[in-house]
């Protein structure tokens, strides 16, 4: 097979990419500068759209302005969720890799956990309002067992229940990178500390953990773009209370004001941009396929 | 340290289980919730057990129609899984040789994984605007009656709703792809082409069969991540819409279990799609073994 054979048979994947992913992001960027009213937008090359975004955001003498409340708020959905996923995502991968010894039950239990992954994800934050609500099962269940003395309203529709939705969601795209790192793992070398007189702990942190970085990073790029630029789980999880930039991209779009939408929508994508730069200065993603 | 059963293997086993627990559990609570009887809540206690959500789910709950809603969104799911196993194996088969922009390609791939959704869907939903506005402009230029009288927008769920869930589900094809191939033993087909084998003859005879197993998988992505999919298709589904956008609707306006027999029937169509995805690739893969 040649070099333009190849190019053919890759062609309609090549289109499909170009057509719904590459122009339509230039697009975006270019719409960013255009002018709107209620009823259309029109070509031009102004900055209000951004100057809107940024409006009152650099006068230190005000209250920290809408933006970067917004983003402030996205930022400590990201950080929280990260964190437990990763704590979580990791502890399933070393427990899939090191303890369970037979491939069979190693498969079994990895498609256990990729399972939920197939299906609906509005379903699966559906299912927690029977456990979370103010009539809920935990709620019932601390009332009975006299842990708290009344209905805790917090559980549901709060920061509590967002964050929990996303380590619900989202831990698989953790497992699933730091596994594929761990299996890579020559097992000599880890016999080799161990005969050395290393303990558990120390082969932990000196060598698993060190080559499981490219697994460990690409899992946090996947969750940590999924939560910047979330607003269902946030809408939903969240009882419409609370804000994200997906939120107002939406919002904006839903107004039909799609420059200014655009225009929100460059600045989240240079910030994720920025975010995934910095995390790949670590490693080669080409390599670890 | 590993091969002893000590601390670390017991909490690892803990772990694991309260994960499962954690990960099904909720999805078995609506599961429950659906058989509530006539007069039950949304929460617990159960109060009798029936199929009456069921049977107002089946009337159409006095809600927005579920049934085409359903009949749309599995129709896109099995279009998307045909187009995404096509797609992700010639492309997967292409990339095995370098080619003018192999790189650029994979990188565009990787990016659409990451990049947020909802910057893509806002994306294409303007790059259909504007394809709108163009032929609404050239309508009027040229006086083309059926453009200015009949003519809407180029927005639908088999336009930009199919190309905006195509750049959700090709990444995942691509990467099984590349995994396939990583593992993959060139000599067969050289064997094959030794003997006189066309290019095609070598691909449906060798090359298909082995990766067959991996190709189910591709097709399993292909239809669920459709058939769930939401953040992406949120704008640009144009005047239909796709179940899980009629659920995301639901969740706000409904207050009875309507919304968790609904949740069994999607939930339960899925687990039917992975249980024959997941059996075809086993008994694909013992097959390969005699």
């Amino acid at each position: 097979m040649n070099n333009r054979k190849s190019f053919f048979l890759a062609a309609p994947f090549y289109l499909v990419f170009l057509c719904f992913f590459l122009i339509p992001l230039i697009l975006t960027v270019i719409v960013s500068f255009w002018d709107y009213n209620e009823y259309s937008i029109i070509p031009d090359f102004i900055f209000e759209n951004y100057a809107y975004i940024f409006n009152n955001c650099f006068d230190y003498s005000k209250d920290v302005c809408v933006t970067f409340k917004t983003y402030l708020s996205t930022f400590y959905f990201c950080f929280l969720s990260w964190l437990f996923t990763l704590l979580a995502g990791f502890t399933i991968a070393y427990f899939l890799a090191f303890h369970v010894k037979s491939l069979g039950l190693q498969i079994t239990l990895f498609l256990i956990c990729t399972i939920p992954f197939w299906t609906s994800n509005v379903i699966r934050m559906v299912s927690w309002i029977p456990l979370l609500g103010r009539n809920g099962l935990f709620n019932s269940f601390l009332l009975s067992t006299g842990i708290i003395d009344d209905p805790q309203e917090w559980f549901l529709y709060s920061h509590f229940s967002v964050v929990l939705a996303f380590i619900h969601l989202y831990t698989l795209f953790m497992i699933v990178p730091i596994f594929n790192s761990m299996l890579r793992i020559d097992k000599s070398i880890i016999e080799a500390a161990y005969d050395a007189g290393a303990n558990g702990f120390q082969i932990l942190i000196n060598i698993i953990i060190p080559l499981c970085k490219p697994g460990i990073v690409i899992g946090s790029i996947f969750v940590i773009t999924v939560v910047m630029g979330d607003f269902i789980t946030i809408g939903i999880m969240g009882g419409q209370q609370l804000a994200s930039i997906g939120k107002i991209i939406q919002v904006e779009m839903s107004y039909l004001q799609l420059p200014a939408a655009a225009a929100n929508a460059v600045i989240l994508l240079i910030i994720t941009i920025f975010i995934i730069w910095i995390m790949t200065k670590f490693i080669d993603i080409r390599k670890e396929l | 340290m590993i091969n002893k059963k000590g601390k670390s293997f017991y909490f690892c086993w803990f772990f694991f289980i309260t994960f499962v627990i954690f990960l099904y559990g909720p999805t078995f609570t609506i599961v429950l919730l659906s058989f509530q009887g006539p007069e039950g809540g949304l929460t617990f206690p159960m109060n009798g057990f029936s199929f009456h959500w069921f049977e107002k789910l089946w009337e159409g709950g006095g809600y927005v129609d579920i049934g085409s809603a359903f009949r749309r969104s599995i129709l896109l799911g099995i279009i998307l899984m045909i187009l995404t196993v096509i797609l992700s194996v010639s492309a997967g088969m292409a990339f095995r040789k370098k080619f003018f922009g192999s790189n650029f390609l994979f990188f565009l791939t990787i990016s659409s994984l990451i990049v947020p959704s909802i910057i893509l869907s806002l994306g294409v939903a303007l790059e259909f605007r504007l394809i709108d506005e163009t032929i609404k402009f050239i309508g009027n230029k040229y006086n083309i009656d059926w453009i200015i009288n009949d003519f809407q927008t180029t927005l639908n769920m088999f336009s930009s709703g199919l190309g905006a869930q195509l750049t959700w589900t090709l990444p995942f094809g691509l990467l099984i792809m590349f995994a396939i191939f990583n593992r993959f033993d060139k000599s067969f087909e050289e064997a094959s082409r030794d003997l006189g084998a066309t290019p095609w003859q070598t691909f449906k005879f060798i090359v298909l069969p082995i990766i067959a197993p991996s190709v189910v998988g591709i097709a399993l992505f292909g239809f669920t991540l459709s058939y769930d999919e939401l953040a992406r298709s949120s704008q640009v589904m144009g005047a239909t819409n796709t179940l899980p956008l009629e659920l995301k609707g639901l969740t706000t306006t409904v207050t009875t279990p309507v919304i968790y027999a609904l949740g069994t029937l999607t939930t339960g169509i899925s687990f039917l799609v992975i249980f024959i995805a997941i059996g075809s690739f086993f008994i694909i893969k013992r097959k390969k073994i005699k």
